[in-house]
């Protein structure tokens, strides 16, 4: 089981350079769904038993996360029409340097952050911990609104995939409470981001520049 | 005795089958019949019975390019092993000899096209080049994970390292150079996304580019030395990825129909993708390259 | 008990969802506020009523937040109905909604004892405020509402993230896993120290980013300058006691860690360095509504701070928590006031609002003294115990940049405010002569009322009130 996990979480580090690295903006939604479905999915293998709470809790993620945002967010897309990103303020060639300089860095943050004794050879931790810095690195140097979305989004994937550790000591109702806020979060965002394009014909967070000191 | 012979034969008579099985996938998935899978040979054929034509401002150089290249690369195949039995010859440190017997293939190949003094082969060769650059890193950081799992500098030793099963610390760094090699597969072998072997535009080739001079058998030699080249590091990824081995005459079968996989696995990828503006061609370079960069980090953490 | 507090708002909310009439839905809040606040004052008197389930109990603090709240948001609420009347034009069927569901989020923060409901709690209030800064569909409001989002967004993120290495230090030192606050404090002094150190930092910089304290404030002077009001009143004072109501939890099972050194030095830090932003900023500040915002970080700051200084202070900050949050109530409603009779909140264009708007103008000014702490009002008292406690803790630098703190925030409030309510009226006084609502007032006045009271004569209730809560966060082991 510890096999097949390290194989996902790599996977799901590799997407993070994938999501750095994409001009488009499509392809990036894509890429933080599938990691969103697959980091659902990381509960099934962590537990030799099947509970039905664990199932419906998987299920239930893998559908909000791989289905349902994504959808949301194409057809804020469609309503906006744009297509690609705007050259990000530093450039994607440097935006999959520095998410590999982070990668690093979490990888060396993990070693202080000692895992329990049947989590002990996991790469969760450091798997969470570059998801998370991607998921910054993407919310500062993007200038489309919509793609800021997307790097809350693999911040959210960074923080789940460090929640899968504890599946089974957070009861189902808290998990619940959080996907349920996720879910609302990105859909109020998406409203706003509809707002932003209408009134500012433009989804570049440059023009939201008005409020200074 | 019949390991070597068996190598032998796969190494000549395998890698022209490669590239007919991708044509075949492509057609496939465009709903379109195709060539048939052993097209290739034929076509190596039709060139031997051939003429060729050299240009008056070429000298030996041009000649001598093909004909280097091939041998390199079939040299090179000694030191690989096919399936479960050693590699032919076999010493430490010949992985350095194999990475630079490639590097040998590439140099001669562009001199060939630098020599034949045309703008176009020109552009291909200094292509080609630079993204060589950005692909020889990515390979050798797989070469040293692998060195460094087997505690061996054998390239034929290394790749046998995951023979005897996987620890589960060592997925990850294998999964990500095999992330990796399959980039540097798809950059050597051009194939799309890297270079669009079907079109022969020279603005937007590399390898074609480079061979755009070269007819009958030289031409020949240089079609089957870029399938060799698909066998070769389609055999370094089939080691890092398929774990376990069987019995040895199961082993064979299974190499081929690994190499089969491979082949149908390119040209799915060369389906439904499209091929990369010229310029964002280093991003997915520099992406296999910190592939095999984190698979080392993250094995000698 | 618990039930009624997080139901009765969803459900005023659902009517006023249905309500057609964008005449009478406003009249559906102050309907809600005062329920909201008679269930209230009826539990805080009864002790029997204070647990309801597992999860869903009021501990004292959660008791304090929810008195400071209640209040609030009933002198907002009556206040919104003339607000709405005044921006009778504009549809607030989202607004109402969305505001009769606020109480109903803090409510479920102070009454949780579970680390990851609180969390949803306080999520919900991010949530549900975002539409109520929109409310002006400008584009200077659509930019202040986005940033408030993300920012709030992200950092509720790595407050999720805090809660759950909170979690894993009991699984790491294998104890029984609970993010229930009693088991916490109880298992603590085992809990394993990286994790539930590394823990606090994210939850510090999380429900910081909520509170508003610095460098997270960025969002705070776009939000609370482009929010109407009553929005900037419930934000200011309800949503950042939330914020930190979540942080005593916290801070109390790393106090009972015995990790009070540390925890300490990080929130001194916070503290000041909010201040020193805050004073910075609020000199030449033109825009009165965002030098209310760098108030709000001000305060924030010295919450913080007090937090840091530890037992001695305790007291004084449960007590700056009350009346910080009735203060800001009435200065940003007072500033609404004045916003609305001039038309513009720089002070480019406001000047003399004693004249034109009297009483907003007067209880502005009063406003402005009792938050840069003067006697005889609610702040100086809380100031003053915090104070107390920085000197008796031996902690003389810290008290010492406090006061100058404290000073410079003075001067560079006093001269916005001055230049607000002084001089001679700007512009022609609009025919008819701007008359103040009677609803837009009267619930600023109450507020004042109460801030003087609490500064004069503490009703004994409150004081108990906090002496519990500052008892129960010592954690007497």
């Amino acid at each position: 089981m510890t096999t097949l996990l390290n194989a996902l979480l790599v996977i799901v580090l590799v997407l993070n350079f994938l999501a750095l690295g994409s001009g488009r903006i499509a392809s990036v939604i894509r890429t933080v769904a599938i990691q969103g479905a697959l980091l659902g999915l990381l509960p099934l293998l962590l537990h030799a038993h099947l509970q039905p709470p664990v199932v419906l809790a998987v299920l239930l993620t893998v559908a909000i996360k791989g289905l349902l945002i994504p959808f949301m967010m194409f057809r804020a897309m469609r309503h906006i029409r744009i297509r690609r990103e705007v050259e990000p303020l530093i450039g994607l060639q440097p935006s999959v340097i520095l998410g590999a300089l982070g990668t690093g860095i979490a990888l060396l943050f993990a070693d202080g952050l000692p895992l329990a004794g049947t989590h002990a050879r996991l790469l969760i931790v450091p798997a969470a911990l570059a998801t998370m810095l991607t998921g910054f690195l993407l919310l500062i140097t993007r200038y489309k609104a919509l793609t800021q979305v997307m790097g809350y989004l693999v911040l959210e994937n960074g923080i789940y995939c460090f929640g899968v550790l504890l599946v089974d000591a957070l009861p189902l109702v808290v998990e619940m409470g959080v996907l349920l806020d996720l879910f609302a979060g990105i859909f109020v965002i998406c409203i706003i981001v509809n707002r932003i394009s209408q009134a500012f014909a433009s989804l570049d967070t440059r023009r939201l520049a008005a409020l200074k000191e | 005795m019949i390991d070597r012979i068996v190598h032998l034969v796969i190494l000549l008579l395998l890698p022209p089958l490669l590239p007919g099985v991708i044509a075949k996938t492509k057609a496939w998935f465009a709903g379109r019949q195709g060539p048939p899978v052993l097209q290739p040979y034929y076509d190596l054929a039709r060139l031997w019975r051939r003429g060729m034509v050299f240009s008056t401002t070429s000298t030996w150089v041009f000649r001598a390019g093909p004909v280097v290249t091939l041998a390199a690369l079939l040299l090179a195949g000694l030191l690989v092993p096919f399936g479960g039995a050693d590699a032919p010859v076999g010493f430490a440190g010949d992985l350095i000899l194999f990475a630079y017997l490639f590097g040998l293939g590439r140099f001669f190949t562009t001199a060939a096209a630098l020599d034949t003094g045309s703008a176009f082969e020109g552009m291909g060769a200094s292509r080609e080049v630079t993204f060589a650059c950005l692909s020889e890193p990515a390979l050798f950081l797989a070469l040293m994970v692998l060195a460094r799992l087997s505690g061996s500098l054998t390239l034929g030793t290394m790749l046998q390292a995951t023979a005897g099963g996987v620890p589960a610390d060592t997925v990850a760094p294998l999964v990500l150079i095999a992330i990796g090699l399959f980039i540097v597969l798809l950059a050597e072998a051009c194939r799309i996304p890297v270079d669009d072997p079907a079109t022969h535009l020279e603005l937007t080739m590399i390898h074609e580019a480079m061979v755009l001079d070269h007819s009958g058998p030289l031409f020949g030699a240089i079609l089957y030395g870029a399938a060799v080249k698909l066998l070769l590091l389609g055999a370094l990824l089939y080691h890092v990825l398929v774990p376990a081995r069987a019995g040895r005459g199961l082993d064979w079968l299974f190499f081929l129909a690994g190499m089969l996989g491979l082949s149908v696995a390119i040209g799915i990828v060369e389906s439904i993708m499209a091929r990369l503006q010229m310029r964002h061609v280093p991003r997915l370079l520099v992406g296999a390259l910190l592939c095999c960069g984190f698979g080392f980090i993250l094995l000698v953490r | 008990m618990a039930y009624l507090f997080l139901c009765l708002p969803l459900l005023m909310a659902a009517l006023a969802a249905a309500v057609p009439s964008n005449r009478w839905r406003p009249w559906l809040l102050p309907a809600a506020g005062a329920g909201h606040f008679t269930l209230t004052c009826l539990t805080l008197a009864r002790p029997a009523w204070w647990t309801t389930a597992a999860w869903l109990a009021l501990d004292p603090p959660g008791r304090l937040v929810l008195l400071v709240v209640s209040t609030l948001y009933l002198a907002c609420a009556v206040y919104a109905v003339a607000y709405l009347r005044k921006r009778a034009e504009r549809p607030n069927r989202v607004f109402c909604v969305c505001l009769l569901a606020f109480p109903g989020l803090a409510g479920l923060a102070a009454w949780s004892q579970h680390l990851g409901l609180l969390w949803v709690a306080i999520e919900g209030t991010t949530l549900v405020t975002a539409p109520l800064i929109y409310f002006n569909h400008t584009q200077r409001s659509i930019e202040a509402t986005w940033k408030y989002l993300l920012v709030g967004s992200v950092g509720i993120a790595l407050a999720l993230l805090g809660t759950f290495f909170l979690a894993y230090a009991a699984v790491h030192a294998g104890l029984p896993v609970s993010l229930a606050q009693a088991d916490l404090a109880a298992l603590a002094p085992r809990l394993s120290r990286p994790w539930l150190l590394s823990a606090f930092v994210l939850l510090l910089v999380g429900y910081g980013t909520k509170m508003g304290l610095a460098p997270m404030h960025s969002w705070k002077p776009d939000a609370y300058g482009e929010a109407p009001g009553v929005v900037g009143a419930i934000l200011a004072g309800g949503v950042t006691s939330c914020a930190f109501l979540a942080l005593l939890r916290v801070y109390r099972v790393c106090l009972a860690a015995g990790e009070g050194a540390y925890v300490s030095r990080l929130l001194l830090a916070m503290g000041l360095f909010s201040m020193a932003v805050a004073a910075i900023f609020m000199i030449g500040q033109r825009d009165f509504k965002r030098m209310l915002a760098y108030s709000s970080v001000e305060h924030m700051g010295i919450l913080a701070l007090g937090l840091g200084i530890g037992a001695p202070a305790l007291a004084g900050t449960l007590l700056h928590v009350m009346t910080n949050g009735l203060t800001k109530g009435v200065l940003f409603l007072a500033a609404g006031n004045i916003h609305r009779a001039f038309g513009s909140k720089s002070t480019e264009q406001v000047a003399g609002a004693l004249r034109r708007v009297p009483l907003s103008a007067g209880l502005f000014l009063l406003g402005f003294f009792a938050i840069t702490g003067s006697p005889p009002f609610g702040p100086f008292a809380s100031i003053l115990s915090i104070l107390n406690g920085a000197i008796g803790a031996g902690r003389l630098a810290v008290a010492g940049g406090f006061l100058l703190l404290l000073l410079l925030v003075f001067v560079g409030m006093g001269a916005t405010v001055l230049k607000v309510v002084q001089g001679r009226d700007p512009g022609p006084a609009p025919a008819p002569p701007y008359r103040e609502p009677l609803l837009s007032v009267a619930p600023v006045a109450l507020l004042m009322l109460c801030v003087l009271l609490l500064g004069l004569a503490m009703p004994p209730p409150v004081a108990a009130l906090i002496r519990d809560a500052a008892e129960f966060l010592e954690v007497r082991t």
